[in-house]
């Protein structure tokens, strides 16, 4: 099993990412932004977390336009998984792999602290580990995470499951306490909160350790 | 040639900054604001022969996020 992560400037989160997924047994390539293909056999790409190109512009867009997220754009329309933690997320709804946008906290203010995660979904392959309705503690660490998509996209959402994660407490706003969604044909997962923060005793939490985990299991060579 | 974008959130759209701003005038007294939206300008140095239809396109494609920003172009 083999996983990439990407690595922009201003990554922050790309080494926890890429240790989590080699804790869950996958081997794991850094890619570099600028380079304009995936290395071959990839089963899944990280986006990390981070303030990628200084958050200039808009959360997640210049790196939407990088050599690397193109590669990722060709790589889940062929069906591959991915998952985009935090300033992935961003990433993911700036190139428009998924759907909505992440405003500003509604607070206005950086949070930072572990929440209640709500599972909404355990029909995917990241979060099969869990089951519906659990409710995980897992950090935020954002200053926006606020999701919004007009109303049409959140009953797209809530009628096709592809809401994966909310929160228990909404702390910064977001539409119908959203946290995390799936892609349509749910391998690809855009998530504000870290799992990859609570996936070693280290961490003071182990609850994200599942989501790997379960991602290995799918994605294991039969 | 120079274009001008102003890049606003659309209406129902959340403006947690541009409501600071108008708590932060009501507190100091300026009791006649009702709202406050606030957004940005970009100003784009452009080469001769470039139309406002490229500036169109590079605003959908880049400088304005259309889910939830809507823009404006003037040429200057």
């Amino acid at each position: 099993m083999r996983a990439a992560v990407i690595v922009f400037p201003g990554s922050n989160c790309d080494r926890d990412l890429a240790v989590a997924f080699e804790q869950a047994g996958f081997s794991v390539e850094m890619v570099w932004h600028k380079d304009a293909v995936l290395p071959d056999g990839i089963d899944i790409v990280g986006v990390p977390g981070g303030f990628s190109y200084g958050d200039y512009l808009r959360c997640g867009a210049i790196a939407a336009q990088s050599p690397i997220c193109k590669a990722l754009t060709a790589h889940t329309e062929r069906g591959g998984y991915a998952v985009g933690i935090c300033n992935g997320f961003q990433v993911l709804t700036e190139t428009g792999i998924l759907p909505g946008a992440l405003l500003r906290n509604a607070g206005l203010k950086y949070i930072c602290k572990t929440i209640g995660l709500k599972v909404e979904t355990s029909d995917s392959a990241f979060t099969e580990g869990y089951n519906s309705g659990d409710v995980i503690d897992i950090p935020i660490a954002h200053h926006d995470g606020n999701y919004f998509a007009d109303d049409t996209t959140l009953a797209e959402l809530r009628d096709q499951d592809r809401i994966a994660f909310t929160y228990a407490e909404n702390p910064n706003g977001s539409r119908d306490d959203i946290a995390g969604i799936l892609s349509h044909n749910r391998r690809v997962l855009g998530m504000m909160p870290h799992p990859e923060r609570a996936a070693d005793s280290g961490h003071g939490g182990t609850d994200g350790t599942a989501l790997f985990r379960a991602l290995a299991g799918v994605l294991a060579p039969v | 040639m120079k274009a001008r974008v102003h890049v606003m959130l659309k209406n129902g759209v959340l403006d947690p900054q541009g409501e600071a701003v108008r708590h932060a005038l009501g507190a100091m007294g300026f009791d006649q604001v009702e709202g406050v939206r606030q957004g940005k300008v970009i100003d784009l140095e452009l080469a001769e022969g470039a139309t406002k239809a490229d500036v169109t396109e590079m605003c959908e494609k880049l400088l304005a996020n259309t889910v939830i920003e809507r823009f404006e172009i003037e040429l200057l």
